[in-house]
């Protein structure tokens, strides 16, 4: 039988294109469980999961609980801004008072890259990492790429362009993992202050023209200009960006095919997407925080199983 | 002196002990024994097509549920004599999958896989029929007994099963309708096969 072949989800990184397949078939069957009128199954009810988010979320945070609660685990959740973190905790400290609780998984989001791989190798549970840094987010890549795959039948062979912040953005190294190990064509398109020098030794291509890069694509996904993250100014204004790099239904339509239009949110309508654009039948924003669900079940589930 | 019940259970207990003996016995002799040919099977199929039909006239207040993975085979095959040689028009049929409902969940090396759950009618107020291929420890009717409360709550649940492995329950659940009863010790397998999937009708009792 089948399983994982590692006992975190730290990155994509770590991962081979068989966990990937094992992933996306366990997701179709909990999609299923999920549309049913009772969407809870009893898999999880002796297992405890910590969610600690030490940076702020909604949709990641929501969308790992409601997974956990479907599959009938135990969930504690713990955010830095209330806890003992800002009296001087270190983090293996505030991990290891937890885990004293008999938890059996932590997901984890902190602001700096590496976090879950740090501690994955001092505590003993198993991590899912829910973004570090600038560095990963897995399960995002996973439900981006699997919700391409419902969409267009396969990713490989796929068209893929990143458009936006790639510099700051874990979803986007994510992604390009992912996509690469599915042997999808993936492209990158930004300003050039937002893109990181020596991007293309991941095997990928860069295109500053938007217009060029949305030709060639099957699909464009947007990420969102990280404000929070930017140290100085990397482009003059954001009405030069939205000029730019902001997508709106009269450069879709301009297009010689219809391409399918994602974004991993938040969004920040009117800046690199239009509203007109988001709510539009080409966009699968929708579709992508429902198959979040079912993509974080999965993952919970096949890494609960190993845990022995 | 020895109340009735008590000379019930010394019985009993004695005639499954004298029941596996033989059976072990015979067994050290041969490693894989031919339980039911595919004739057997055909007469079966049609034996338990027809104890349904006597319950359930024309099914439609009914629902059949095989059982995945290898419930399912045997649904089939039960559906298409039902239409083909009974001719009942509309057979409701369903499968369900039990994997997230086990209770052996990380008790195990194995992990288990998951298979489709298919159930596109309503079970509410429905009697249901749980279609299996061999009943040994009745922990998967268990789990489907669970699983099945997901898509309502049935007026009455059902259970057919080709092979019931007798002696071997762990917990108090029998078929209402069953093919062939057998006599099979713990480390032995009860295999079915079915003509669209193994090349073959057959069911084997294979020893290590």
């Amino acid at each position: 039988m089948s399983e994982l072949s590692v006992n975190h989800l730290l990155g994509i990184k770590y991962l081979n294109k068989k966990d990937i397949e094992l992933i996306f078939e366990t997701a179709d069957h909990f999609k299923e469980v999920i549309n049913r009128s009772i969407k809870k199954v009893p898999t999880l009810r002796d297992i405890t999961i910590a969610n600690i988010f030490f940076e702020n979320s909604t949709r990641t945070k929501l969308s790992f609980e409601l997974a956990e609660k479907r599959l009938s685990a135990d969930v504690i959740n713990f955010s830095a801004a209330q806890s003992s973190v800002r009296k001087g905790e270190t983090l293996i400290d505030t991990v290891n008072n937890i885990l004293s609780m008999k938890v059996d998984m932590v997901v984890m989001r902190h602001p700096n890259p590496g976090a879950g791989i740090f501690l994955s190798k001092h505590v003993n549970a198993s991590i899912i990492n829910a973004g570090d840094g600038a560095h990963e987010h897995p399960t995002q890549a996973l439900l981006d790429s699997y919700s391409i795959r419902e969409k267009l039948g396969d990713v490989a062979g796929k068209n893929v362009v990143i458009v936006g912040d790639i510099l700051h953005s874990r979803v986007a190294l994510s992604n390009i993992f992912a996509l690469k190990l599915q042997k999808a064509n993936v492209k990158v398109c930004g300003p050039k202050t937002l893109i990181p020098k020596h991007i293309e030794s991941l095997g990928i291509e860069v295109e500053t023209d938007l217009k060029k890069a949305l030709e060639w694509c099957d699909v464009a996904n947007m990420l969102r200009v990280q404000n929070e993250r930017m140290d100085v100014s990397y482009f003059p204004t954001t009405r030069e960006y939205t000029q730019q790099f902001g997508v709106n239904k009269a450069l879709l339509d301009s297009l010689s095919k219809e391409i399918v239009i994602m974004h991993p949110g938040p969004i920040n309508r009117g800046v690199e997407i239009t509203s007109d654009v988001a709510d539009s039948n080409q966009s699968i924003i929708l579709e992508q925080v429902e198959n979040g669900v079912a993509i974080r079940m999965a993952v919970i589930y096949l890494l609960a199983s190993k845990i022995k | 002196m020895i109340n009735n019940q008590g000379l019930f259970v010394s019985c009993t207990t004695a005639y499954k002990e004298l029941c596996i003996f033989v059976a072990q016995t015979i067994r050290e002799f041969m490693s894989q024994k031919v339980l039911l040919s595919a004739k057997e099977i055909h007469i079966i199929l049609h034996r338990l097509a027809c104890q349904l039909l006597e319950n359930h006239l024309d099914f439609s207040n009914t629902v059949l549920v095989g059982i995945q993975p290898r419930g399912v085979f045997l649904a089939n095959r039960l559906t298409q004599v039902l239409k083909e040689d009974y001719k009942v028009k509309n057979v409701n049929l369903g499968s369900l999958d039990i994997t997230f409902y086990r209770d052996d969940f990380r008790r195990g090396d194995k992990i288990h896989e998951a298979n489709k759950t298919k159930i596109d009618f309503l079970v509410e107020n429905k009697k249901v029929v749980f279609i299996d291929d061999v009943l040994y420890t009745g922990r998967s009717i268990r789990a489907a007994l669970t699983a099945i409360q997901s898509f309502g709550r049935p007026e009455e649940i059902e259970l057919l099963t080709l092979i019931d492995r007798r002696f071997s329950r762990h917990l108090p659940i029998q078929p209402n309708y069953r093919g062939r009863q057998v006599d099979a010790i713990n480390d032995e397998k009860v295999k079915v096969m079915w003509k669209e999937n193994d090349g073959k009708d057959a069911v084997y009792l294979i020893s290590d």
